[in-house]
C-alpha cells in the first residue's frame, strides 16, 4: 500500500465507508492482489439478495459467480481513475440485478418448478433460533417472489442485503426517492400478506 | 409487525455456498483448480483456471504439490471433482497425444521467448524428437539454444507440451523437468520411439537422413524419414552435406529452418 494509494482514497471522498474507498483505490493499484478481497467483502450479501430475488439457490449461485466474474473483467478494462472512483458495491449490484432479471425472463419462457426461496438448508445461524422464526422466516421468503420486481429488488437490497436507499438507486439506476417508497410499498405488501396468512 | 417483518427479512441473509468464492477466484484466473490425470508416468496433478490449464507435475501428495504449485504461480490450487465442460472434453486427449489440440493452456507470467519455445515445441509429432538447437532457429534465436533448455525446464505443463520430444544433438536425452530424469525416457518410449536406434545414429555424427527417391532429407525420427528402406536411405552429417548431395530439406519437419 504506498502512500499515494492512501492519500487518493481520501482525497477522492465520494465513497459511502472509509472500508470501500481503500478497497477500490487497492484495486487501482493491483487489481489481482486485491480481487480476492472483493469476492469475500461482497458475495455473501449478492448471493443472498439474488437468492431472494430469484427464490432458486442454485440460479443465485450462478448469478453471483457470474456478476463477479463479469465485474473483474470490465475493472481489468477500465482505467485506473475510473476504478477509484467506482461505488464497488451498487456498480457490481447493477451487474447482478440485469442477471437476475435477465434469469427470471428466461425462466418464465419455459416451463420450471413454482419459486420458492423456502429451502430446508436455509436455516440461520442456529438450529434454535431457526426453529423460532423459520416459520415467518420462510413465509416472507415465498412472499418476497410474489412481489412487482421494483419493489423485490428495493425490499431486498435495503432489508436483506442491508444497502442504503442511495447505494440501491445507483444499482437500480432508479431515483433514491422511488428506491424508498418501492421498499415502503413491498414492505406494506409483505406485511399485509403476513398478517393475512397469519390470521386465516 | 413491521418491525417483526423487517428482523426476519434481515435474518435472510444467509452465507454463500461453501467454495462460491475460489469458484469465482478460479473462474477469472486468481486460483486454481487441480484433479488427477493418469499418464505414462503414473498419476499427475493437473491445475486449471478460467483461462486454461496452468501446470501439469509430479508430487508425492497433495500437500507438496499445492505447496510447489503457491511457489511457482503465487496463486492456491485447490483439489476439485469437477472439471469444466471446456477443459474436460479436451484434457485426455491432449495428455495421451502430447499436444494441447483444442485444450486452452495459461501461459501467463511467461515471457515472450518462453511463450514461443513452448508453441514452436507443442508441433512436434508423436514418437519424434528435435534437437534444441532446432527450436532455437525455429523461433528466429538460433544462437539461444541454452535459454530454449532453460524454458522448457520451467515448461508449466510438460506432458501436453511435449518438451520431452526436445533432446539433445548428439542423440543423448538431455534434461527433463518433470521429476525423475528418466521419466523422458519413459514417455518417449510410450510413443513409440526406438530410442536406441536414434541415439546409435546420432553418436555417429548422424543428423539427418534422405531417400534417394525423394531427394528430401529429415530429421532421423520425422514420420516420413521412418518410411525410407535401408537400400534408399543416405545419412548426413548436417545440411551443406546433404544440399551437396543434391537433397533439399523436408517441408514437414523442417530440419533447416526457414
Amino acid at each position: 500500500m504506498t502512500a499515494t494509494a492512501g492519500q487518493t482514497a481520501v482525497l477522492s471522498g465520494t465513497m459511502s465507508t472509509m472500508t470501500a474507498d481503500t478497497l477500490t483505490a487497492r484495486l487501482a493499484d493491483d487489481l489481482d492482489g486485491t480481487f480476492p478481497e472483493v469476492v469475500r467483502e461482497l458475495s455473501a450479501g449478492l448471493f443472498s439478495g439474488a437468492f431472494r430475488m430469484l427464490g432458486n439457490r442454485q440460479d443465485a449461485e450462478d448469478v453471483t459467480q457470474e456478476a463477479l466474474v463479469r465485474a473483474y473483467r470490465a475493472l481489468g478494462d477500465y482505467p485506473v481513475d475510473r476504478i477509484r472512483e467506482l461505488r464497488l458495491r451498487p456498480w457490481v449490484w447493477t451487474i447482478a440485478a440485469n442477471l437476475c432479471r435477465n434469469r427470471l425472463r428466461s425462466r418464465s419462457r419455459r416451463p420450471q418448478a413454482p419459486l420458492t426461496g423456502h429451502d430446508p438448508i436455509d436455516a440461520g445461524p442456529g438450529p434454535d433460533e431457526a426453529a423460532e422464526h423459520s416459520d415467518l422466516r420462510g413465509r416472507l421468503a415465498d412472499l418476497l417472489a410474489g412481489l412487482p420486481w421494483s419493489m423485490r429488488t428495493a425490499v431486498v437490497l435495503h432489508h436483506v442485503v442491508g444497502m442504503p436507499y442511495d447505494e440501491i438507486a445507483a444499482a437500480l439506476e432508479r431515483p433514491a426517492a422511488t428506491v424508498r417508497s418501492d421498499v415502503h410499498r413491498g414492505l406494506a405488501r409483505l406485511r399485509v400478506a403476513a398478517d393475512t396468512e397469519e390470521q386465516p | 409487525m413491521t418491525d417483526h417483518i423487517i428482523t426476519e427479512l434481515g435474518g435472510l441473509r444467509v452465507d454463500a455456498p461453501a467454495g462460491l468464492e475460489d469458484a469465482v477466484l478460479v473462474a477469472v484466473g486468481l486460483a486454481d483448480h487441480y484433479v488427477t490425470r493418469p499418464t505414462p508416468l503414473g498419476e499427475v496433478y493437473v491445475a486449471f483456471n478460467g483461462r486454461g490449464v496452468s501446470a501439469v507435475d509430479v508430487a508425492g501428495d497433495r500437500d507438496s504439490f499445492e505447496a510447489r504449485f503457491f511457489i511457482d504461480h503465487g496463486r492456491r490450487a485447490i483439489p476439485t471433482d469437477e472439471i469444466p465442460e471446456r477443459i474436460a472434453r479436451h484434457l485426455d486427449t491432449a495428455i495421451a497425444a502430447g499436444r494441447p489440440g483444442r485444450l486452452p493452456i495459461d501461459l501467463r507470467g511467461l515471457t515472450e521467448f518462453q511463450t514461443a519455445v513452448l508453441l514452436r515445441t507443442a508441433t512436434i509429432p508423436r514418437g519424434e524428437v528435435r534437437p534444441y538447437g532446432w527450436v532455437a532457429k525455429e523461433i528466429g534465436k538460433p544462437g539461444a539454444v541454452r535459454a530454449v533448455g532453460t524454458a522448457l525446464a520451467h515448461n508449466p505443463v510438460p506432458v501436453i507440451i511435449p518438451c520431452h520430444r526436445v533432446v539433445r544433438s548428439d542423440g543423448t536425452l538431455g534434461e527433463y523437468s518433470l521429476g525423475d530424469p528418466e521419466n523422458k525416457r519413459t514417455l518417449l518410449e510410450a510413443e513409440g520411439l526406438d530410442i536406441d536406434a536414434f541415439t546409435a545414429l546420432s553418436s555417429r555424427g548422424i543428423r539427418f537422413i534422405g531417400s534417394d527417391t525423394t531427394r528430401v532429407f529429415c530429421h532421423p525420427t520425422c514420420g516420413r524419414g521412418s518410411l525410407i528402406t535401408d537400400r534408399h536411405r543416405h545419412d548426413f552429417a548436417d545440411e551443406t552435406e546433404a544440399r551437396a548431395a543434391g537433397y533439399r530439406p523436408c517441408k514437414v519437419c523442417r530440419p533447416v529452418a526457414a
